[in-house]
């Protein structure tokens, strides 16, 4: 038999870690993303990734990183994964060391270590603050070595469109529309893997890249692949607002000494500068004494809503607190943080170095994703996912600098899982589906460029942003969530009257982003019904009419699954795998 | 005080073979705005200026931050990124217009996959054993460490090879960024185990000696990478490999 074909959608860092690993097991791959790999939004990563390699003398091991992770998970990750993961994590680093990551460096010629939120060990390694920048150059300098011995042939500027299903339900492929030339082809595989990242397009403006919005896991959901946890959406504590985008502002600035302060006085007009220690208000450090600035992500995101909106300090009144630097000396700071100092400084004009800057929280991060088992194997025979459009990690909360490690361990699994699978698979009666899907995805084209009506799909997606992130972010009440998904469904009507003012076959964009929009929708309810129904907090979610964690009836993965009705997904509750770490109340006022 | 409208003049063109028109568009001024929002703004809004319904643009975009490299093009006349030219900043009309050096695709999308295939043609990587655990790396010191991060922060945006007077399909010139990758990798304690394969890959036609020292490459680079100095060390080493090929005969 020749040697099995598999099929890699998405060249972030999961998905070229997972080509890596087929390339160098002797299978051949296709590699599929709408954007040159190189520019993947594992490029947007900045403050490092987390291994417990003790070269601080602090007596760190995996066991506490996988502590740690599960903690600032609230409970919620099946804890066989991420063991593994966490005593992965040492030998992943030694890797990304020996493909020339540019870590930074001890005096000794050491990789160097600095703390991040949710634990009080330097546990993660740097690059500057381009860290996703640099392990992604590092897979992809490798996946081109691959691709230059004939191993790896890419397909750039092609988006995901569907899995080809046999009769069986059984993957034999994929769909995929060219960007260019608009043509639409199926593409045979034996196995596939998806890689495609987070859906941060459904809340509008957010810390992702344009291409990160969901719609290939929206896709294959649709076609009856489980989804995970759509409610976990982790909103960063420090991001720059901006007119097209939030701009994250790593954590690694905390982790370098960064504080978070307001002026104790509401309204306080003075600059930063004057404003005298006493009259500033660390509100992370004298409510959480013990980490600080460094809490975990959700933790500090609430803090800052609370004295933004319920104390009313925001800076000039306006929702914005301080991320200050300015006591940090300069070559300390070029060295550890230069890449986002200088984001800063482009984007808002103001030099970090000397002003505090101004952030405020900014939807960062998707926790849940397509259900996988521990395998990286979706319900769907031959369907894997890895990497953030999965949901296996993280629980109901990520740490920082867990995101990288999670995505290469789940490439590094899903690859040599899929080629295993791949090698098993009896051959599909007749042409395994692909004519059928074919038509099926020929037909949806052709109705969308024929439409006739009066919506413009970007309208309606900025309506989508707005809605998902008044109500399906960080405090979310019921009431709010109903409306939100009211306003989804009338969303999803209007979809059918799109017009397109583009209605050519050529590197047509406007007809791309239409595709993705209705995926964008489904997906979107998901998340917000999911939320609808954890009546508790936990991690992320975050319910003021349901304050405590509930184990009783919610220490359970959500599972999705489309129903194609109006009334939504169905949901369905699974037991998660506490068989390592007894859950306990979770608090970070003091040591766990 | 800013316009409170901001002005924009796109060159648009259809497919390759489309004759080129010019747009104007007329757009409400917003605190922060960049290039980038601007043209996400027409797409909401497919409206001209003076008021007749056209195409959304298409452009290359993703991060929105400038570290993904996508969105080059000739702002005002000079290469730049769209997302980190922020409006304010701009002498309007803006005009916008798609990079110059590289086959067009449509409106101010271009096909720069020929930085790719160099890469490809000098083996910008480290050529490790395999992924399997084979221990830590090999030590390094924070003054090498030093030299290496900045080369490795090219995000392959190729505004370089767009202003460089010598990069054009007479002389084949790889450009800049290719020349900085090899510099990079032949510094690396693996990765030049390949050095002498990436010098004369650089040595023929095409090669580092086409550079003119024009200095335009350093001047526009987004990343301030030290390209000048990564051409000039690279033209040492391949002058120096020729005469060790030459006399090995």
């Amino acid at each position: 038999m020749a040697s099995p074909r598999i099929i890699v959608v998405g060249g972030g860092l999961a998905g070229l870690a997972a080509v890596i690993k087929i390339a160098e097991a002797g299978g051949s791959v296709d590699l599929f993303s709408i954007v040159p790999v190189k520019r993947s939004h594992s490029v947007c990563a900045q403050g490092g990734i987390n291994a417990a390699k003790d070269l601080k003398g602090e007596g760190d091991s995996t066991d506490k990183h996988f502590d740690d992770t599960i903690y600032g998970g609230d409970f919620l990750a099946n804890q066989t994964p991420v063991k593994a993961m966490c005593e992965a994590a040492p030998g992943i680093i030694d890797l990304l060391d020996r493909m020339g990551v540019p870590f930074n460096r001890t005096p000794e010629g050491l990789l160097d270590f600095r703390r991040f939120g949710g634990t009080l060990y330097q546990r993660t390694a740097f690059a500057g603050a381009t860290t996703g920048q640099q392990l992604l150059y590092a897979l992809d300098e490798q996946v081109r070595r691959h691709e230059a011995e004939g191993k790896v042939k890419k397909y750039e500027g092609w988006e995901f469109l569907s899995a080809v299903l046999d009769s069986k339900g059984v993957a034999r492929g994929i769909t995929a529309l060219d960007l260019r030339t608009m043509e639409l082809r199926s593409f045979p595989a034996d196995a596939i893997i998806l890689a495609t990242g987070g859906i941060g397009a459904i809340f509008g403006k957010s810390t992702n890249s344009v291409v990160c919005t969901g719609s290939a896991q929206s896709a294959i959901f649709q076609q009856g692949a489980w989804y995970a946890n759509g409610e976990f959406i982790q909103v960063h504590p420090t991001a720059i607002p901006g007119e097209d985008k939030l701009r994250l502002m790593s954590e690694s600035a905390r982790g370098e000494g960064g504080r978070v302060w307001v002026p104790r006085k509401p309204g306080d007009s003075r600059p930063a500068k004057q404003i005298p220690e006493a009259e500033r208000f660390y509100f992370l450090e004298e409510w959480y004494p013990k980490y600080g600035n460094l809490v975990p992500r959700d933790i500090a995101t609430r803090a800052i809503h609370r004295v933004v909106y319920q104390e009313g300090l925001g800076i000039d009144g306006q929702p914005m607190v301080y991320l200050d630097l300015t006591h940090i000396d300069r070559a300390t700071l070029d060295r550890k943080l230069g890449g986002i100092l200088e984001i800063y400084e482009k984007f808002v004009g103001v030099d970090p170095h000397v002003e505090p800057m101004k952030i405020f929280p900014g939807m960062h991060y998707t926790m849940g994703g397509i259900w996988v088992d521990f395998n990286q194997m979706t319900n769907i025979p031959g369907i894997f996912a890895a990497g953030e459009c999965e949901y296996q990690y993280h629980g109901a909360n990520r740490l920082g600098a867990n995101s990288l490690v999670s995505c290469i361990f789940g490439g590094f699994h899903a690859g040599p899982n899929a080629l295993n699978y791949a090698k098993n698979l009896p051959a599909p009666e007749g042409d395994g589906g692909h004519a059928a899907e074919l038509a099926r995805q020929a037909e949806i084209n052709t109705r969308l460029i024929k439409n006739e009506g009066g919506e413009n799909p970007f309208k309606l997606w900025r309506e989508l942003g707005q809605i998902m992130t008044e109500h399906v972010t960080v405090i979310r009440f019921n009431k709010g969530l109903q409306k939100a998904d009211e306003k989804i469904v009338s969303l999803i009507e209007r979809y059918k009257r799109i017009n397109l003012s583009d209605k050519s076959q050529w590197a047509n964009t406007s007809f791309a982003f239409a595709r993705q929009l209705k995926n964008m929708l489904e997906i979107s309810r998901v998340v917000t019904l999911g939320a609808l129904q954890r009546d508790e907090s936990r991690g992320a979610h975050y319910k003021p009419d349901f304050p405590d964690r509930n184990d009783e009836k919610f220490l359970k993965t959500t599972k999705a699954s489309y129903s194609g009705d109006v009334v939504g997904p169905r949901f369905e509750f699974e037991e998660v795998d506490t068989q390592y770490i007894k859950p306990r109340p979770r608090r970070y006022d003091v040591a766990k | 005080m800013a316009n409170k409208t901001v002005q924009l003049e796109i060159k648009r063109q259809a497919t390759p073979d489309a004759p080129a028109v010019w747009e104007k568009f007329d757009l409400e001024w917003r605190p922060g705005m960049n290039v980038t929002s601007a043209l996400m703004e027409i797409a909401a809004n497919p409206v001209t200026a003076d008021g007749h319904s056209t195409t959304p643009v298409t452009y290359d975009s993703n991060c929105l931050e400038e570290i993904c490299g996508s969105c080059a093009m000739r702002i005002n006349g000079k290469a730049r990124m769209a997302c980190s030219a922020l409006v304010e900043n701009i002498e309007q009309p803006i005009r916008i217009e798609p990079l110059s050096k590289f086959p067009l695709v449509r409106d101010l999308q271009v096909d720069r996959s020929v930085l790719f295939e160099n890469l490809k043609a000098v083996k910008a990587w480290v050529p490790i054993d395999g992924t399997y655990d084979l221990g830590a790396g090999p030590r390094l010191f924070p003054q090498d460490q030093e030299v290496n991060y900045p080369l490795s922060n090219c995000i392959s945006c190729t505004c370089c090879m767009e202003v460089c007077p010598q990069f054009n399909e007479e002389t084949g010139f790889v450009g800049a960024a290719t020349i900085a990758q090899v510099r990079l990798f032949n510094n690396h304690p693996t990765g030049k185990v390949l050095k002498e394969e990436r010098l004369r890959a650089l040595a023929g036609d095409g090669g580092v000696q086409e550079c003119g020292y024009a200095q335009n490459c350093v001047e526009v680079c987004p990343k301030q990478l030290p390209l000048t100095n990564a051409i000039s060390d690279v033209s040492r080493e391949v002058l120096l490999q020729k005469a060790k090929d030459f006399l090995r005969g």
